[in-house]
């Protein structure tokens, strides 16, 4: 561990300060003079027309300023989609207008019809509950499969079906895999739903709206993971905004998993009002209204097929998935079960033959986009979940199942077009099975037996595709944008530094983090270096947080320009030490001419590029300020081994998690300290999913799970101790730190890692289970036992 | 309206409020003080909470006009008197058990709670208390250990840095 604070010291967070002290700055604690305040009136059917929308009763009532329907914004933009994929017949997806207000039609439960802006909430509420909507309800579509069927009602009038897009992946690879399929000694087939979820960031949504007229600028104060996304998608494509005249401020952020990455309908609304009404307008999300207006996540519905020889070697998979987008198309939903899904089928297994079809469908549901994983997650729990079926009809080991079939040799080319970079799985198992203690379980298991519980024991391996990404690869599949960063390091007078950094941090401690990479390579004082993120006027520019990017792709920006700091400021100490700068070598802060002892401090330097008296002028700049914008020249492919061991009550179907471990390969680590938090927090979310958490529709469309008393969050009884370890590190070839990203692996690995440790626990009690749908309730679980 | 008056982390603080305000409404719009969260609407995430009269209470189910006369502690006034942080505060830093933050004024007012009913509490003990706390970021590893090493109990043996 470094004495110095700089990379691999597990320094305290300096942001936990103002968290600990209720001194955070959230959206919510964000009030302006005279601000209004709006609440959405929301559909409360999934389908139907609407007739008529009767505002004359909540006009005059006390504080009422302004009613909003879709008429006011028949002539703005609508919310756009950030990525077009192209179907296997060449043709690009079908892409429905997604209105601010509802127009004529309202397509899920939670859909905004009117806006009620008034002096205060309560006001606003009020008004809202005086207003009469006349909606026909029309037949929902819920389930994707009837979504598909020939005469299923359409979600969309203007489309000629509900089908998104039919992907296939790699198409030319159809052929091959079919043969190897029908060639192979052993098929092992499963079907499983990988269902949805609500990501459930603990701070609700919020949006604040405010407009200076006399120089007609806008700013949008909002929890956002990706402000200069946001200001992009609003500016350009709904309010017609340019950037200039629009700023975007995201400021501490409670929590994002994905689902504040996507412009919102509220976001656009409350800059629209606040330019129509010449005030600020604020909008708090309830809970409620998250379950019913936040981006959702998963709901896939999946067969896979896996091939293997006389050997038990892999030979060919084949997956069928359905994808539910929802009603509309939120910014990034159609690349998730495509190039975030297919691209990882392979996963840590060198199988030749891989062929993925995805079917995305609309339904009279809320959009469904990235979510702790994004289709990653997807991938792993087929790939695992049907190796350990398989393991099981063969009888064999599924340890030794997975290792005989692993990757060894990197570079790595999958059939599903990427190349893994770097790896060393074997190394992974071999710590996975040392921290999980495997030679201790038979002895755990004998013990529950003795009480009466069933006790399983789950493996599952996984790699992922993080640092999205290059902008000419992801442009060439159908972003809509390029994936780069930037950064900007200023460096002060007397020597400290501010770095304007696109990633946003709301949770993952950047903050203290990205001081340490540029600490460690000036060899000053982490106290010295502070980090600016979340605001479009203070940043050069930003592509945001999300798929465990933030490291990979903006701190190498910041590298880079740190790197383009210590050039200039060589310089400019090799012209105080007059010597030359090819000699001037930079250690401990300090700058001195190789091989003498001659030296100058860094702040000597930082105060001559602001003073510049004794001055190299004609050659350097004054000032010490540098940006860097980097594009990646891959993914990066964090993977790892986890294990897990239940125990299963079987009077009752209750599952308890009772051992987790997770050995993972990050490559190289800056904090070891917030990388554990952050494989601790994924895990909990994916023990979640596998046992506890299931956003459910009725056949009419109606949300079942619309609050924490239905939706079942993770407490902390629901969870053990988790033992992490990420000591295996092969360093990322193609990114200046070596780093792959961790944000979003425990969420990956655990589910199929809990649900084939369920799966072993029920076997061992004589119950011939070969699989269950998530989420492990005791029902679903005491059924299974019932045969 | 009606006036309400209560002392709030040892300072006396009024206000108008109509009958339908709850306190964590109060505490924040009426006397600015936004470290209480609300982070759901039925009772059930705990960022909310704050000691009145020495009792964990969600501020979001009790009425404003209900803590008329009461000794409300919130996240606030945790910390110690030279400003730095308090034990169970420091616990939380040391132990990362925080990453967004917005569940973590609840969760310290829940631990503070706890730990004067139960000054050595087990991990079973204090993963019971916390059902009415929601974290979504920390899986509740660091959580649990933080508020154990505030308790002066040995962490060492607990898996990771």
């Amino acid at each position: 561990m470094p004495a110095d604070g700089g990379i691999g010291a597990p320094t305290p967070r300096r942001e936990d300060v103002r968290f600990l002290t209720g001194s955070g700055n959230y959206t919510d604690d964000i009030n302006l003079n005279g601000q209004a305040y709006v609440h959405f009136l929301r559909s409360d059917v999934a389908h139907g027309t609407i007739n008529n929308v009767d505002t004359s009763s909540a006009d005059g009532m006390p504080g009422v300023l302004r009613i909003f329907t879709g008429a006011d914004f028949a002539e703005v933009g609508g919310i756009p989609c950030g990525w077009q994929v192209t179907d296997k017949h060449g043709e690009p997806m079908q892409e429905p207008a997604h209105p601010v207000l509802a127009q004529g039609k309202v397509r899920h439960v939670g859909d905004p019809i009117v806006a009620v802006v008034a002096e205060t909430y309560e006001q606003a509420r009020d008004a809202a509950e005086a207003i009469e909507v006349d909606i026909d309800e029309l037949p929902a579509v819920i389930d994707m499969k009837a979504a598909l069927a020939d005469g299923a009602t359409k979600v969309h009038d203007d489309l000629s079906s509900n089908l998104c897009y039919d992907w296939g992946f790699v198409e030319d690879n159809k052929g091959a895999v079919d043969e190897a399929i029908a060639n192979a000694a052993h098929v092992t087939t499963l079907e499983l739903v990988n269902q949805r979820l609500v990501a459930n960031p603990m701070e609700p949504r919020v949006a604040v709206g405010d407009y200076h007229r006399a120089n007609d600028e806008s700013t949008l104060y909002t929890t956002s993971q990706n402000p200069h996304v946001i200001r992009l998608l609003m500016g350009a494509f709904v309010l017609g905004i340019p950037e200039h005249k629009l700023r975007v401020v995201a400021p501490d952020v409670g929590g994002g998993f994905g689902s504040k990455i996507y412009h919102y309908a509220e976001e656009a609304f409350c800059t629209f009002a606040a330019r129509a009404m010449n005030r600020p307008v604020k909008w708090t999300s309830s809970r409620s209204e998250a379950f019913i207006s936040d981006a959702q996540g998963r709901d896939h519905v999946t067969k896979i097929d896996l091939a293997l020889d006389a050997d038990n070697n892999f030979t060919a998979i084949r997956t069928e998935t359905y994808a539910n987008m929802g009603a509309y198309l939120s910014t990034f939903a159609p690349c998730v079960p495509t190039y975030l899904h297919g691209t990882l089928m392979a996963g840590n297994y060198k199988t030749p033959n891989i062929y993925v079809n995805v079917k995305a469908v609309f339904t009279n549901t809320v959009p469904v986009d990235a979510y702790r994983g994004a289709g990653r997650p997807e991938a792993t729990y087929q790939i695992e979940r049907v190796i350990d079926k398989a393991a099981r009809e063969l009888g064999v080991d599924p340890i030794a199942l997975r290792r005989q079939n692993f990757i060894t040799e990197f570079p790595y080319a999958t059939p599903v077009a990427v190349e893994y970079d770097t790896g060393d799985y074997v190394a992974t198992m071999d710590k996975l099975e040392e921290i999980a203690d495997v030679a201790g379980f038979a002895a755990r298991r004998a013990e529950s037996e003795a009480r009466g519980k069933l006790r399983g024991f789950g493996v599952n391996c996984y790699i992922e595709a993080c640092g999205i990404a290059p902008s000419a690869l992801v442009g060439a599949l159908g972003a809509r944008a390029g994936l780069y960063d930037a950064a900007t390091v200023r460096v002060n007078a007397t020597g400290s530094i501010s770095v304007m950094v696109g990633a946003h941090s709301h949770g993952q401690g950047h903050e203290t983090s990205f001081p340490q990479v540029v600490a460690e390579m000036l060899g000053i004082d982490p106290a010295m270096v502070d980090i600016v993120h979340g605001d479009t006027s203070k940043i050069p520019f930003g592509m945001g947080t999300y798929g465990s990017r933030s490291l990979a792709v903006c701190g190498s920006a910041m590298v880079r320009a740190t790197e383009k700091i210590i050039a200039k400021a060589k310089k400019i100490a090799a012209h105080l030490l007059e010597a030359s700068d090819a000699d001037i070598e930079l250690k401990d802060g300090q700058f001195s001419v190789a091989g003498t002892d001659k030296s100058v401090a860094w702040g000597d330097v930082t105060l001559a590029a602001y003073v510049p008296h004794n001055y190299p002028i004609e050659d350097v700049e004054p000032g010490l300020e540098e940006t860097a914008f980097y594009d990646p020249a891959n993914f990066t492919y964090p993977s790892g081994a986890y294990a897990c061991e239940v125990e299963v009550d079987p009077e009752t179907g209750k599952v308890t998690i009772e051992r987790f471990a997770a050995a993972d390969d990050f490559g190289n680590i800056i904090n070891p300290m917030i990388v554990d938090g952050q494989v601790h927090g994924g895990l909990g979310q994916g023990i979640g999913q596998a046992l506890l958490e299931n956003c459910a529709y009725d056949d009419n469309g109606q949300l079942l799970t619309g609050s924490y008393m239905d939706y079942a969050m993770p407490r902390a009884d629901d969870v053990p101790f988790y033992a992490v370890d990420h000591s295996c590190q092969t360093p990322c070839t193609h990114n200046p730190l070596g780093v792959k990203g961790c944000g979003e692996a425990g969420a990956i690995g655990s589910p199929p890692t809990v649900v084939n440790a369920v799966v072993d626990a029920l076997q061992s009690g004589g119950h011939n289970v070969t699989h269950i749908d998530m989420p492990l309730s005791p029902s679903r679980v005491w059924q299974a036992m019932q045969g | 309206m009606s006036q309400v008056s209560m002392t709030v982390n040892g300072k006396s603080a009024s206000g108008e409020v109509e009958g339908r305000t709850l306190l964590v409404e109060f505490l924040r719009e009426n006397l600015g003080l936004t470290g209480t969260h609300v982070g759901c609407d039925t009772g059930q995430c705990g960022a909310c909470v704050v000691h009145v009269d020495g009792k964990a209470v969600k501020s979001c189910n009790m009425f404003a006009a209900e803590a008329e006369g009461a000794e409300v502690t919130t996240v606030e006034g945790m910390a110690n008197d030279d400003g730095s942080l308090g034990t169970i505060q420091q616990a939380f830093q040391d132990h990362h058990g925080l990453q967004c933050g917005f569940c973590t004024p609840g969760m310290v007012m829940s631990a503070a709670a706890l730990l004067s009913e139960n000054p050595n509490p087990s991990e079973a003990e204090i993963r019971d208390y916390l059902e009415g706390n929601i974290c979504r970021c920390t899986g509740y590893h660091n959580i649990v250990k933080a508020i154990m090493a505030a308790a002066g109990q040995d962490v060492s043996h607990i898996a990771a840095e």
